[in-house]
């Protein structure tokens, strides 16, 4: 099946694919940062007390949560215009995958701020640390440290999501494949060279990740 | 106006009505397939022999990390290359089976690390054989393990199918984007659709909450 596969085709398309790793990389950097932005506002009003904050923040979460990506990106897609929103495309995909990932970057974040047990705040409190100094050097180390390899699982699951930024023609990694398929009918060698671009950032991200738990392994912890 | 579309939305709702029962019917069977699957490849990837459990941890990495859209593209326009002729809804039940099994199969590989050595090692010092010692000692305690995470599994392929509308199957995505191309409102028509899925997946989301809270209650 891959001993017929066209290796000086897939050469020849280098180029396009390395924009297209390119544009995949930025447009997956771009909204990885307002997911992170949307996460921890999301995450801040659905701790707080104030049941009229939090009721927004736990609906969108929920929302998001069970709806498909495409789903919400034809939302935006075709009820943005509707609103008299006219912005290219591009726009379009980065808002709804920061909205998307938005979402699962505040369940992370809040799973981290519950684990900490109040008795350590106490014993800050005991020891006279004042209130930022216990954020700095209690709360925030220990709430910060157990987000970080699930952030970067999201950044993963993001990265791949935004293939689905082709389906609304955004030029990606997984146009760009397509693009090699039309130009020469050779559907194989373009999927095969999106996939294996796909899999550097996959092995890249999971490298991240492997290095962070290693540096950062806590004594006493597994 | 807003009514009126409203109106022509619901003489849509043949169209809708299809498009959930597709969306159901490929998730319900890619989730059959992928648990049986899934854990096959688990109970590999947990095993004794190591050569083979590193080749499918590299297949399974493959479709970890490649975009479920490239993998729909490569079922659907590689494997009829070799010969083997899918209809779109074939191709999409093997994509989304391949894709469950891969994520399940890591879950219950695990799950099955998570229970004690000492489990299996009581097992065969009372003269079980390795397959029943999996079969009757490990396996029903890695379950219990891995049940709130299949749950969030099956979450996730209900929303991975609406990316085989891209292959021109009628799913409930599908159905949206055919009612939007007549009825000029996407909030409408999409906000139905997202409703849609939110009815089929909350209840889900909730099962599995509520079963990973019971069992840290468990635990601790």
């Amino acid at each position: 099946m891959l001993g017929n596969l066209n290796i000086r085709v897939m050469l020849e398309y280098l180029p396009d694919i390395w924009h297209g790793f390119l544009a995949t990389l930025m447009l997956s950097a771009a909204g990885f940062a307002g997911a992170i932005v949307l996460g921890i506002v999301a995450c801040a009003l659905s701790i707080q007390p104030l049941r009229w904050l939090k009721w927004p923040a736990v609906a969108y979460v929920d929302a998001i949560r069970a709806t498909p990506l495409l789903a919400q990106l034809y939302f935006l897609y075709f009820g943005l215009p509707r609103l008299g929103v006219l912005v290219p495309e591009m726009v379009i995909g980065v808002i709804a995958l920061s909205l998307n990932s938005g979402a699962y970057v505040a369940e992370i974040i809040r799973s981290g701020i519950l684990s900490i047990q109040r008795g350590q705040v106490e014993a800050g409190m005991s020891t006279g640390l004042t209130y930022l100094q216990r954020m700095r050097l209690i709360v925030l180390p220990q709430a910060l440290r157990p987000t970080v390899s699930p952030l970067i699982g999201q950044a993963i699951v993001l990265v791949k999501d935004s293939s689905l930024l082709s389906l609304i023609s955004v030029v990606e990694l997984t146009r760009a494949g397509q693009m090699i398929a039309i130009d020469r009918f050779m559907p194989i060698e373009g999927l095969v060279s999106t996939a294996l671009a796909y899999l550097v950032l996959y092995y890249l991200l999971k490298l991240m990740a492997g290095l962070w738990v290693h540096q950062n392994r806590l004594p006493g912890r597994a | 106006m807003f009514l009126m579309q409203l109106d022509r939305v619901m003489g849509y709702w043949p169209v809708l009505l299809k498009g959930i029962a597709m969306t159901v019917s490929l998730s319900v069977l890619s989730l059959l397939i992928g648990v049986v699957l899934g854990f096959a490849f688990g109970i590999i990837r947990a095993g004794r022999n190591r050569t083979l459990a590193r080749l499918l941890g590299l297949y399974v990495d493959f479709f970890r990390g490649t975009p479920f859209l490239l993998q729909v593209f490569i079922v659907f326009f590689i494997l009829p290359v070799t010969g083997i002729e899918l209809s779109a809804f074939t191709s999409g039940v093997i994509a989304m089976s391949n894709v469950a099994a891969c994520f399940i199969g890591e879950i219950v590989a695990s799950g099955i690390k998570a229970v004690p050595t000492g489990q299996s090692e009581a097992a065969a010092a009372s003269g079980m054989t390795r397959a029943q010692q999996m079969r009757h000692v490990v396996l029903p305690q890695a379950v219990r393990i891995v049940t709130p995470s299949l749950v969030g599994q099956f979450v996730l392929l209900i929303k991975d199918s609406s990316v085989v509308s891209a292959i021109g199957l009628l799913d409930l995505t599908r159905a949206g984007w055919v009612m939007v191309q007549s009825i000029p409102n996407g909030l409408l028509v999409f906000g139905i659709v997202g409703l849609s899925y939110f009815i089929i997946c909350y209840p889900l989301i909730y099962i599995s909450r509520r079963m990973e809270r019971r069992d840290q209650s468990t635990i601790l």
